[in-house]
């Protein structure tokens, strides 16, 4: 975190003008623009004006709709707006679907972040060890799976997965497996579900390899030349020397995976069809939309919103103050 | 790498040397062997949507699982492109997602100036809150500005529901804290020197920002528009709430998703679809890789 640095005030430039006490003093006046007053807020309205009006205000005013009876009725202006406190969080947790629905989002999310990492490093280490020409088609398909876009990526898994057409249903038979004769793979609860999160891990992954890649690219080779003069073995290098240097990078990529896994709300809706079979694959997202835009419960699809924030807001803290226990400084 | 190998060995055991070479080659060859099968099975589900956008409808509906096809037709595209309108779908996803790419690129290059050159007092509080603001999930937000969009619609007809408009303002929004947090490296990359020259030859603070600042960060700035163009381009679920009634402002994912029917999905048209979407974000993606990875790797180190 260069930004958070303190600028060094202007170290005098002694006799010796070695390369090192030239970059330290180029280093020390980072900002040539010490005090300039209103010029930088300048530079900075447009920005924060938008952000303001797009986020800031949302925000609030998703938590002040959630205090609200809000309905169709008194989205028209035919009904009175009856304030409610915090009625629609205790309807919410009194309601066993949404137990339900917090679980199948904890479960889901987990286990796609846990693949996507799983997968995603394990061909940045492979990719380390490859043949340039290799490594660059592993890449460029890589890149193919992440650029597609969520709603095209749902729709090609589920025409390999379709039950009667589908290619993965067709080979499974061919080779002998009748029973996935017009097998349907959405209609079972937890195999709609890992048909999503293969999906995900499968466009999500390449985020994951890309960074770790270029995390290991930085690691200078002598140490791991050293490590395996050593007698080290590719795992133990991998274990005990690039995963620790490794540290801030997988930091950054657990969290950035953890937030978009628990978001995700395109794979779900357009595989499962808004949901799955009697709402048996909602997720948070899913359902507070739903409440929201299907049942015209605003207030209620409001505090799923606020609960999916503060959500994810907690994850984000508990996991920096798990890194910051183990004396790591993100 | 294995030139050094080679010596490394030498100068350690030379009886040991040959031995550890060869154990070394074989795993190399397992490793690639390893890569180019996962490459395979990566690249397949592109493959088969192409494929079956090309096969003629009367194999898709037989249920030909041949991973070739001996009659490549464009018959799939031609259903997509004439009867359902989707050029217009099309235009409408370029138009939105090029007006988001401008404008939250140019916002966000300018606060990253600011954020990066220039030291004040709320400097930190600035960067902690553009952090926490990408943690955000967007998609809770539907609800309040949903009714935002509608009442500004009233005022302003074109950001308005069922326009184009809504949607370019939302994902500028969405778009512009990431695209600070990865802009900041590059901005911060070009010496100090360059600006204080600028400034001798009599170049004004905004003059430097415009003609030479931004040319020198361009390839970095083009990179990082890669996710604003991403999100937006992808976007589906703001696409679906915003764009309620005006069927002819709707953009790609929504117009795919009507040739979803039950039972009967007509999976030529909808692979077709998916190949006309897939493409430009596939191209922009490539020609920007190996920025992207440096800009990320900026982004990650801070």
């Amino acid at each position: 975190m260069t930004a958070l640095t303190p600028v060094l005030p202007d170290a005098p430039q002694g006799g010796t003008p070695g390369k090192g006490s030239t970059t330290a003093a180029r280093k020390s006046q980072r900002f040539s623009n010490g005090k300039r007053g209103l010029e930088p807020w300048l530079y900075l309205a447009p920005a924060f004006i938008v952000l303001i009006a797009l986020l800031g205000y949302p925000i609030f005013q998703l938590i002040n709709v959630s205090l609200y009876d809000y309905r169709q009725a008194q989205v028209s202006g035919k009904a009175p707006l009856n304030f409610v406190g915090l009625g629609n969080y205790q309807k919410l947790f009194a309601d066993p679907q949404f137990w339900t629905v917090l679980g199948n989002t904890v479960v889901f999310a987990t286990a796609c972040v846990v693949f996507t990492l799983l997968v995603g490093s394990s061909l940045a280490v492979l990719a380390t060890r490859l043949r340039p020409w290799v490594r660059s088609m592993l890449f460029v398909v890589s890149l193919g799976a992440w650029a597609t876009p969520a709603v095209t990526g749902s729709a090609v898994w589920l025409f390999l997965f379709d039950p009667t057409l589908g290619l993965v249903n067709k080979t499974l038979v061919s080779i002998g497996l009748t029973q996935f004769q017009g097998y349907s793979w959405t209609y079972d609860k937890w195999s709609a579900f890992g048909l999503v999160a293969s999906e995900v891990v499968w466009c999500s992954f390449p985020f994951v390899l890309v960074t770790v890649y270029a995390g290991i690219q930085a690691i200078p080779t002598e140490v791991i030349e050293a490590a395996r003069i050593d007698g080290a073995s590719m795992p133990r290098i991998a274990r005990s020397i690039m995963l620790p240097m490794l540290r801030p990078i997988v930091i950054v990529v657990t969290i950035q995976s953890i937030i978009w896994n628990f978001k995700i709300f395109s794979q779900i809706y357009i595989m499962t069809n808004g949901g799955g079979i009697a709402g048996q694959n909602l997720v948070l997202n899913v359902y507070g939309y739903q409440q929201a835009f299907a049942a015209s419960l605003y207030g209620l699809g409001s505090a799923l919103g606020v609960i999916m924030t503060a959500l994810l807001m907690v994850i984000t803290l508990v996991y920096l103050r798990i890194l910051k226990r183990t004396g790591e400084a993100l | 790498m294995t030139a050094v190998d080679v010596s490394l060995a030498a100068r350690n055991n030379t009886k040991a040397a040959p031995q550890k070479l060869r154990k070394q080659g074989k795993r190399r060859f397992g490793a690639d062997a390893a890569a180019i099968v996962i490459a395979l099975i990566v690249a397949f589900p592109l493959f088969w949507m192409v494929l079956s956008a090309l096969k003629p409808k009367t194999a898709l509906d037989a249920g030909d699982a041949a991973p070739y096809t001996l009659e490549p037709s464009l018959d799939s595209f031609g259903r997509v492109l004439g009867v359902n309108n989707f050029g217009q779908y099309f235009l409408n996803s370029v138009i939105v997602a090029l007006v988001v790419v401008v404008l939250s690129t140019v916002l966000a290059f300018l606060a990253a100036v600011a954020l990066t050159r220039y030291n004040f007092k709320m400097r930190t509080k600035l960067l902690v809150i553009i952090l926490v603001s990408q943690m955000v999930p967007v998609e809770a937000l539907t609800i309040p500005l949903f009714f935002l969009l509608r009442n500004a619609g009233e005022a302003i007809p074109l950001v308005g529901l069922n326009q184009l408009g809504s949607l370019v303002l939302v994902h500028v929004g969405f778009s512009i804290p990431f695209a600070i947090w990865m802009l900041r490296g590059f901005v911060a990359a070009v010496p100090l020197e360059v600006e204080e020259a600028a400034r001798l030859d009599g170049a004004s603070s905004f003059r430097f920002v415009r003609s030479i600042l931004f040319p020198l960060v361009a390839p970095g700035v083009v990179a990082c528009s890669v996710f604003s163009f991403i999100s937006t381009w992808n976007d589906f679920l703001f696409a679906k709430t915003f764009i309620i009634s005006a069927q002819e402002n709707q953009t790609l994912p929504m117009a795919l998703l009507t040739f979803f029917k039950p039972d009967q999905n007509d999976w030529g048209a909808i692979m077709a679809g998916s190949v006309i979407m897939t493409i430009p974000v596939l191209i922009f993606f490539v020609s920007v890789q190996r920025k992207l990875v440096s800009g990320l790797a900026g982004a990650v180190k801070g």
